[in-house]
């Protein structure tokens, strides 16, 4: 998949996290977390995961993380990347 | 028959509610994609929500989807994501007649063929909440093997018959005795509708009491908060338990003497009567409240 145009998901509930998704001509991820300092690499992680999942390679990835769990980290994060590739 | 008293709605797109699941005490949940989420948020409570059926894979609880109405264009795409993710079953909304369930069967037949897994691995879950519903859920109830409840909801009702919900429902009588009927005659389990004021136990509490005394053996909860008072009600009293084991050794007596009927403090006890007994005491063994070797031939008496 392809991010073709900015997109957005998810909200700053608890548990929650906002994701801004736009295209770039590199990959770059920038996270903002509540438990950055315990969690950051493994908010990357997941987010690399996904990401690779969905053959996405480029692109500017702002996360907003409010203490998610990874279900919730690649849910959003999927979700964004559909909502930006779409026709 | 598993007990179904407490089926507690979740909404598909909170993390923080969704991740709550395995410690709520409800002996079921239904995890909402319906009126819970709004429009643009469709397709992220969708992949939430499937995300979390796989993510908890130790399930303590039956898991239900509440998918969109099958006439909705997000029906088919809520199906496609959560069903290989595997929830126990699906409840339908807007179940007004029985071509919708059978409709939802033959999809949820062609992903078990898809999934490999056994066919009628998914129940059905139709929620009655219309006067045309309530017309055709007679035969709505069996429309389809997989059907395990018929659920009464009582918010879209009340808009269907244009009239208002009130606390002491007796808008809902009529409809919910026929709901009942239906569910009992096809030989199912029945909901009633949820109470949507969180701060009034006592009002939830008549009204379980009320949906109790009328057949339901279950609720649709909104908050976890009401999953005691609904337990509490649905639980037999020591006093009912004390009778109906009084009424089996009452008939115990009867048939010894070779009757089928016996005075008990004053009361006639028969076989409607015994039935009653060992469904009380069914109950109470379920909830662990006592043991008792409960047979057929209790019951019903040597052939």
């Amino acid at each position: 998949m392809k991010i073709q145009r900015k997109a957005s998901s998810g909200t700053m509930q608890s548990s929650d996290l906002m994701v801004v998704v736009e295209p770039s001509e590199t990959l770059q991820i920038e996270i903002e977390s509540t438990v950055k300092k315990q969690f950051e690499h493994l908010i990357r992680a997941q987010i690399t995961t996904t990401l690779e999942h969905l053959g996405v390679q480029t692109g500017r990835i702002q996360i907003s993380d409010r203490g998610a769990l990874d279900y919730a980290i690649a849910a959003r994060i999927e979700t964004a990347i559909k909502r930006s590739s779409e026709e | 028959m598993k007990l179904r008293r407490s089926l507690l709605y979740v909404p598909g797109n909170m993390p923080g509610m969704l991740q709550n699941i395995p410690v709520f005490e409800a002996d079921g949940v239904m995890i909402d994609l319906e009126d819970a989420v709004p429009l643009q948020e469709k397709d992220a409570a969708r992949l939430l929500t499937r995300n979390f059926l796989r993510f908890f894979q130790n399930r303590n609880k039956e898991m239900f989807v509440r998918i969109n109405p099958l006439d909705t264009p997000y029906a088919a795409s809520d199906l496609q994501e959560i069903l290989p993710a595997l929830p126990d079953g699906i409840r339908l909304p807007k179940a007004d007649n029985p071509e919708i369930v059978e409709r939802l069967d033959t999809l949820l037949t062609e992903q078990e063929e898809k999934l490999h897994l056994e066919i009628g691995y998914f129940k059905i879950i139709p929620s009655i909440e219309s006067a045309q519903g309530v017309l055709n859920c007679v035969e709505t109830a069996k429309a389809s093997s997989r059907i395990v409840a018929l659920a009464f909801g009582a918010e879209d009702y009340t808009a269907s018959m244009e009239i208002d919900r009130t606390k002491t429902g007796e808008e809902l009588f009529s409809a919910r005795t026929r709901v009942v009927w239906a569910a009992k005659a096809a030989g199912v389990q029945v909901i009633d509708t949820i109470f949507s004021d969180v701060n009034d136990m006592e009002a939830l509490r008549a009204e379980t009491v009320l949906v109790k005394r009328l057949g339901f053996t279950g609720k649709s909860l909104v908050n976890p908060r009401q999953i005691e008072v609904v337990h509490d009600v649905f639980r037999p009293t020591p006093e009912e338990i004390e009778n109906a084991v009084e009424v089996m050794e009452a008939i115990k007596r009867a048939r010894e003497m070779g009757t089928g009927v016996i005075s008990l403090r004053g009361k006639m006890v028969d076989a409607p009567v015994v039935t009653r007994a060992a469904r009380t005491l069914r109950s109470a063994i379920a909830f662990g409240m006592i043991e008792y070797a409960l047979s057929d031939e209790v019951i019903h008496g040597e052939k």
